[in-house]
C-alpha cells in the first residue's frame, strides 16, 4: 500500500477545509426544518441539537388534520397536486406547439413572438404580480384554481418555448424533408418525428414547469385566499397570522411539502441538468 | 374532417391578405393561437392595464414623498450590488471546487443543490425560527457559548436586510455554481497540463487561462441573476415581512405592499419606478440571447 504524499495530504485538508463549511452552510435550514418535526413541542422550543424524545407524532397529527392550522390539509395538498399537474401539462402543449411552429413551420412574424416570450421571460414575476392580481379579478377568477394555473402558464411558457426552440433548431432539416417526401402532412411530422425526439427536453420542460407551480407562493397568495382553495405554500405561510404558531407542526408540514419536489428533482436530474443548463446560460 | 375544417377556417380568420400560405404555415399559426392568447389575455392586458393606472403623476409625487419607498430603492441596490456580487464570487470559486474528481466532493455536490431542489416557504421559515431571539436555536447556541444574549436578529434592519440576503444567497448559489461549473468544463484540459509544465501557480492559472475563457459567461450570469433578484419576493417576504417598521422592504415586496393596502396606482408607480433598472439588463439580456 502506498503512502500519500505530504503534497496530497495538504491538498486534501484544504479541499476538505471548503467542503465542510459548505456542508454546514448547506444542511442548517434543512436540519433545523427536520429537527422540528421529529421533536415534541416542548423539545422543540428549547433551543437543542437534537431532541431528547425524537417522535413522529407530528406527522401523524398534520396527516389526520389535527389541528386548527391544518384542517384542510388533504385539500389543501390536493390542491397543489392539480394545480402542479395541469401547469405542467398545459404548459408542455402550449410550448411544443409553439415551439414547432417557431423552429420548423417558419411562420411569417414567428421571430417576434419569441422576442415578445423572451421579453416576458426576462420580466421578474413579482412585478408582473399586481397587475395579474386585477386582471383576474376582472376575469372573475379570483379563488379559483384556474386564476393560479394560467398564471402560472403565462409565467412558464416563455422559458418553455425557448428551451425547446434552441433544442429543436438542433434537429435536422432533413428529417422533415424526408418525411414531406413522403407526404406527412405537418401535423403527422409533430405528432410522428419532433415529439419523439424532443422526447428529453420534453421531460426537461414539463419537470420545470411542475415544480414552478409547486413552490410558487406569490401568486397563490395573491390570487387564493378561501381556505378550500388554497395551495399548500400559502397554507405555511398563513401560520404566521398567530402569535403562537404551532411551529414544530408548521415544519412538519413544511417538511411533507418540501419532499415531492426534490424527489422529482433528483429522480429527473440527469434531464434537468441536461436540458436546462445548457440552455439557462448560453456562452 | 374536423381537423381540415377547423384549419382552413382559421386560414380564413387569421390571414386577412389574400396572399396564399402555405399549408405548414397556416398550420404554424394555428400551432402558435394557444400561446398568442394567453400572451395577449395575461400579459399585454395586465400590463397596459397596469401602465393605465400608473398614469397619473401624482402617485409618483406621493411615492417620492413616501420614506419607505425611498428606504425600499436603497434595499433593492444593495440587494443586488452587495447581494449578487458576493453570491457570484462564490459560486465562482466553488464551481472550482466542485470539478475536483473526488469520491466525496461528488456527494457533497448532490447535497449541494438540495436548497435549490426545495421550495423556499419551508427553509425560509425554518431560518425565521432559527433566528427568534427568544426560542431561537442560535440565540440559544450563543446564549450557552458565551452566557449572552444574542442580538435581536430580525428586529434591527441591518441584520434582517443582510439575513435576507443570506437567504437569498443560500437558495440560489447552487444553481449559479452548477452554471459557472459547465462553463469550466468547457475548458481544454490541455492548457492547464502546458500551465502546469510551464510551473504556473493557481493563481495564474485562473487569471490566464479559466478567467479569460469564462468571464463573458460570468458577466451574464451576473445581469441574470441581478434581473432575477429585483422580483426576489420570498427572501424578504417571507423572512423579514419588510419589517421592522417597514425598513427592510425592496421594490417587489413594496408593490405587494402597497396592494395589500389597496393603493393600487401607488404599486403599479412603484413598479414602473423599477423599470430604468429592468428594462436596460432586459435589453441586454435580449441582445445576448435572441439570436
Amino acid at each position: 500500500m502506498k503512502l500519500p504524499s505530504l503534497r496530497e495530504v495538504g491538498t486534501e485538508a484544504r479541499l476538505l477545509l471548503i467542503g465542510i463549511p459548505v456542508f454546514i452552510w448547506t444542511m442548517i435550514p434543512i436540519y433545523h426544518m427536520f429537527l422540528f418535526a421529529i421533536s415534541p413541542k416542548e423539545d422543540a422550543f428549547s433551543g437543542k441539537l437534537w431532541p431528547d424524545h425524537p417522535t413522529l407524532h407530528n406527522f401523524s397529527i398534520v396527516f389526520h388534520q389535527q389541528h386548527y392550522f391544518l384542517r384542510d390539509f388533504w385539500v389543501q395538498f390536493g390542491n397543489s397536486v392539480v394545480i402542479a399537474v395541469a401547469v405542467g401539462a398545459l404548459t408542455l402543449i402550449i410550448a411544443t406547439c409553439a415551439a414547432y411552429a417557431i423552429s420548423r413551420l417558419r411562420v411569417p412574424g414567428s421571430r417576434i413572438v419569441m422576442n415578445l416570450a423572451l421579453f416576458t421571460y426576462f420580466i421578474p414575476a413579482a412585478f408582473l404580480a399586481v397587475p395579474m392580481y386585477r386582471t383576474m379579478g376582472k376575469y372573475g377568477l379570483l379563488n379559483n384554481d384556474w386564476s393560479l394555473i394560467l398564471a402560472m402558464v403565462t409565467i412558464a411558457s416563455p422559458y418553455a418555448i425557448w428551451v425547446l426552440k434552441q433544442a429543436s433548431d438542433k434537429l435536422p432539416v432533413e428529417l422533415d424533408e424526408a418525411a414531406v417526401m413522403d407526404g406527412a402532412s405537418p401535423l403527422q411530422i409533430f405528432r410522428l418525428v419532433y415529439v419523439p425526439l424532443m422526447m428529453p427536453s420534453l421531460v426537461a420542460i414539463g419537470t420545470y414547469a411542475v415544480l414552478l407551480a409547486w413552490n410558487e407562493y406569490l401568486y397563490a397568495f395573491l390570487l387564493l385566499s378561501n381556505d378550500k382553495a388554497i395551495t399548500l405554500p400559502v397554507a405555511l405561510g398563513n401560520f404566521l397570522a398567530a402569535d403562537d404558531s404551532p411551529w414544530e407542526l408548521l415544519m412538519t408540514t413544511g417538511f411533507i411539502y418540501a419532499l415531492p419536489p426534490a424527489a422529482v428533482y433528483y429522480a429527473f436530474k440527469r434531464y434537468m441538468v441536461g436540458g436546462l443548463t445548457a440552455g439557462a446560460v448560453k456562452s | 374532417m374536423a381537423i381540415t375544417l377547423s384549419a382552413s377556417d382559421s386560414a380564413l380568420a387569421e390571414a386577412p391578405r389574400p396572399v396564399l400560405l402555405t399549408p405548414s404555415q397556416v398550420w404554424g399559426i394555428v400551432m402558435l393561437a394557444p400561446y398568442l392568447l394567453i400572451f395577449l389575455a395575461f400579459v399585454v392586458y395586465p400590463v397596459g392595464y397596469g401602465l393605465w393606472l400608473a398614469r397619473d403623476p401624482a402617485s409618483y409625487v406621493a411615492l417620492y414623498n413616501d420614506p419607505i419607498f425611498a428606504r425600499a430603492a436603497v434595499n433593492t441596490l444593495i440587494f443586488l450590488l452587495v447581494g449578487i456580487n458576493l453570491k457570484m464570487v462564490i459560486a465562482l470559486f466553488l464551481s472550482g471546487f466542485f470539478i475536483q474528481q473526488r469520491g466525496w466532493i461528488k456527494w457533497l455536490s448532490v447535497i449541494f443543490i438540495l436548497p435549490w431542489a426545495v421550495p423556499s416557504i419551508p427553509t425560509i421559515l425554518s431560518v425565521r425560527f432559527m433566528l427568534n431571539p427568544e426560542w431561537g436555536m442560535v440565540n440559544h447556541l450563543i446564549f450557552n457559548l458565551t452566557g449572552d444574549d444574542g442580538p435581536n436578529w430580525l428586529n434591527d434592519p441591518t441584520i434582517a436586510l443582510s439575513m435576507a440576503i443570506g437567504m437569498h444567497i443560500w437558495k440560489s448559489l447552487p444553481f449559479w455554481t452548477l452554471i459557472l461549473m459547465t462553463g469550466r468544463l468547457a475548458i481544454s484540459q490541455d492548457l492547464f497540463e502546458a500551465a502546469e509544465v510551464d510551473g504556473a501557480t493557481w493563481w495564474q492559472k485562473f487569471r490566464f487561462i479559466t478567467w479569460p475563457s469564462m468571464q463573458m459567461l460570468y458577466i451574464t450570469c451576473t445581469l441574470l441573476s441581478m434581473i432575477w433578484t429585483l422580483g426576489d419576493f420570498n427572501s424578504v417576504y417571507l423572512l423579514t415581512g419588510g419589517g421592522p417598521a417597514d425598513l427592510t422592504h425592496v421594490l417587489s415586496t413594496l408593490g405587494i405592499r402597497y396592494l395589500r393596502l389597496d393603493q393600487l396606482s401607488l404599486a403599479m408607480a412603484s413598479i414602473v419606478c423599477a423599470m430604468p433598472l429592468v428594462l436596460p439588463l432586459v435589453y441586454f439580456m435580449m441582445k445576448r440571447l435572441s439570436r
